[in-house]
């Protein structure tokens, strides 16, 4: 086989998918590049996960084309090629850890051998322990162990830390970033805008089934330039909005958040306008900030997950 | 994938679902114990024809069939069920092992229960119930019941594939007991009133019953050919029930 650009990494044409009458999906399409991190936000009934399970052939596709280093959904020439975690996956209580391991194992043509496996999922001393006796961040790590057995060239991870602390969160991170650097191509959907922006290579937002803002994070942010001023003021919403440089006000009773792009000229008229102005911060644009200012219309893009 | 490897995988699929299993306590003491228990009570020591051996003989016929749908029902049925919601099967799907490696290790599993289940109740039948037969027909009797588990994994897939976890157990229950008890499993056919032994000619168990019968020459005189057929049709219908229902599982993303 050739290694021409469409057989790397991943290609996504114009995919469009019903749920009987319910768009979940409406035309997507990107590529992903082999060794990338690709993440995927959105709300919940954006499409995500609809998305994930056509590209792992869970479900059939009905309209569009997805080309896994050429090879179609759901062959076997993919599936020796993918990793997944799914949500909400339990696994069967009465094998073991090592159980497990070895049976998802023994369907790879090339495995990772069994010690390597057991180190990088961080699961050495509970080779014997069943499943139902692990805890949910042991659990987590047995089924990020079973996505990486077969040394998968593409990874789907579907909101893997998800319930894990901060702790466990960062180890993961660093995996994460270890498998890229090998070559492996990585899909993830994530609540945490934090794990977008420290792991992807590049976003995609998703809402109601459509692509509606791509980029790498650096390149989201630059896309609503500004500052964002928090303070409690007696000014009012629409005395705001008027102000030079204002964007966007958002805010209830006293507490007001503006987005500006002309952080400092608003700052001087704020103050003259009202002296008896506190709490006043200044922050750099984040991602989360980004998101919700672009679409404001999306109830929460972010499903209220703080990014700590 | 050479000879080798796929036969490599297919013994670690059934072994690793072959201990999943053992280690289920609900599963395997009802499985292995009710037969036996049921059939030493019914056929051996409330026998009315006492030392007489024919009902004994009879029963371990019927109670062998009896005895080996049970995990065929309950471990494809329940266990597909609960696989199923639980995301597993997904999972399993997106490996590269093949969905018969799946199918193959579930038909083993409940396959070997069969054998221990069909021993045991050799065991007592010889033992304690006095039932003499030629080697030739134990043999005989053993293997008709073993191959005729196929039939009923493939009813338990079709229930498995369309029921919920939760509602797996009760349905499966609700199903095989009525099923065994009005196919004469527990009381023979001919003692049941005309409209049931009519009605018995539709039921699955009714139909392996009297293929295993007719070792013994106890059943009630149909053709071999109409058995054999009528679980064959009945095993494509489930077959193909089973998956309507797993692409209906696809098709809600579940």
């Amino acid at each position: 086989m050739t290694t021409n650009h469409s057989a790397a990494g991943l290609q996504v044409r114009e995919l469009h998918h019903k749920f009987g009458k319910t768009r979940a999906l409406d035309g997507v399409s990107f590529d992903l590049e082999p060794g990338n991190i690709l993440s995927i936000l959105g709300p919940n009934g954006a499409g995500k996960t609809t998305l994930i399970r056509l590209m792992l052939g869970l479900l059939p596709v009905q309209q569009g084309t997805i080309h896994l280093q050429g090879q179609v959904p759901g062959s076997r020439a993919a599936r020796c090629i993918t990793g997944a975690m799914l949500q909400e996956t339990r696994l069967p209580d009465t094998l073991t850890v090592a159980d497990q391991l070895r049976l998802f194992s023994a369907a790879h043509p090339a495995p990772l051998d069994f010690d390597t496996l057991i180190r990088s999922a961080a699961l050495e001393g509970l080779e014997n322990r069943r499943y139902s006796a692990l805890s949910g961040g042991q659990k987590r790590r047995l089924q990020f162990a079973l996505a990486i057995c077969g040394r998968p060239r593409l990874l789907f991870l579907d909101e893997p830390t998800t319930g894990l602390d901060a702790a466990m969160r960062q180890d993961f991170w660093r995996q994460i970033r270890n498998l890229s650097e090998t070559g492996t191509s990585i899909i993830l959907t994530t609540h945490y805008l934090e794990e977008a922006d420290a792991l992807a290579d590049r976003i995609m937002l998703l809402q109601e089934g459509r692509v509606v803002a791509r980029g790498t994070p650096a390149e989201l942010k630059a896309t609503t330039r500004g500052r964002l001023i928090r303070c409690r003021t007696r000014l009012s919403a629409q005395e705001l909005k008027a102000l030079p440089g204002v964007e966007l006000v958002q805010g209830r009773g006293a507490r007001m958040e503006i987005i500006s792009s002309d952080c400092e000229n608003l700052l001087r008229s704020l103050l003259a306008r009202d002296s008896s102005l506190a709490d006043l911060s200044i922050t750099e644009i984040g991602l989360e900030q980004v998101l919700t200012h672009c679409h404001p219309s999306a109830p929460n893009p972010t499903d209220t997950e703080e990014a700590a | 994938m050479n000879a080798s490897q796929t036969l490599k995988l297919y013994t670690t699929e059934s072994r690793y679902e072959w201990l999943k299993t053992l280690r289920m306590p609900g599963f395997v003491l009802p499985s292995l114990l009710f037969p036996v228990v049921f059939y030493s009570f019914f056929g051996i020591i409330f026998n009315p024809s006492g030392s007489s051996s024919g009902a004994a003989t009879y029963l371990l016929a019927t109670y062998g069939v009896f005895g080996v749908i049970g995990p065929a029902l309950f471990g494809f049925g329940v266990g597909l069920a609960i696989e199923r919601e639980q995301g597993w099967l997904a999972l399993k799907r997106i490996s590269p092992a093949p969905a018969m490696a799946y199918f193959t290790a579930k038909t083993s599993t409940a396959m070997i229960f069969a054998a221990l289940i069909i021993i045991e109740l050799f065991a007592v039948a010889a033992l304690f119930g006095k039932v003499a037969m030629a080697t030739s027909d134990w043999l005989f009797l053993a293997a008709i019941l073993l191959v005729g588990t196929i039939p009923f994994c493939a009813m338990g897939l079709a229930l498995g594939s369309w029921s919920r976890g939760k509602s797996a157990p009760a349905l499966v229950n609700l199903i095989y007991l009525p099923l065994a008890f009005l196919s004469g499993l527990w009381i023979p056919i001919q003692m049941m009133p005309a409209v049931i032994q009519e009605l018995a000619l539709a039921l699955p168990p009714y139909h392996l019953a009297q293929l295993a019968l007719k070792v013994l020459g106890k059943d009630q005189g149909y053709d071999v050919l109409l058995h054999i057929g009528y679980l064959a049709v009945f095993t494509a219908i489930c077959l193909w029930v089973a998956q309507r229902g797993l692409k209906r599982a696809d098709g809600q993303g579940a």
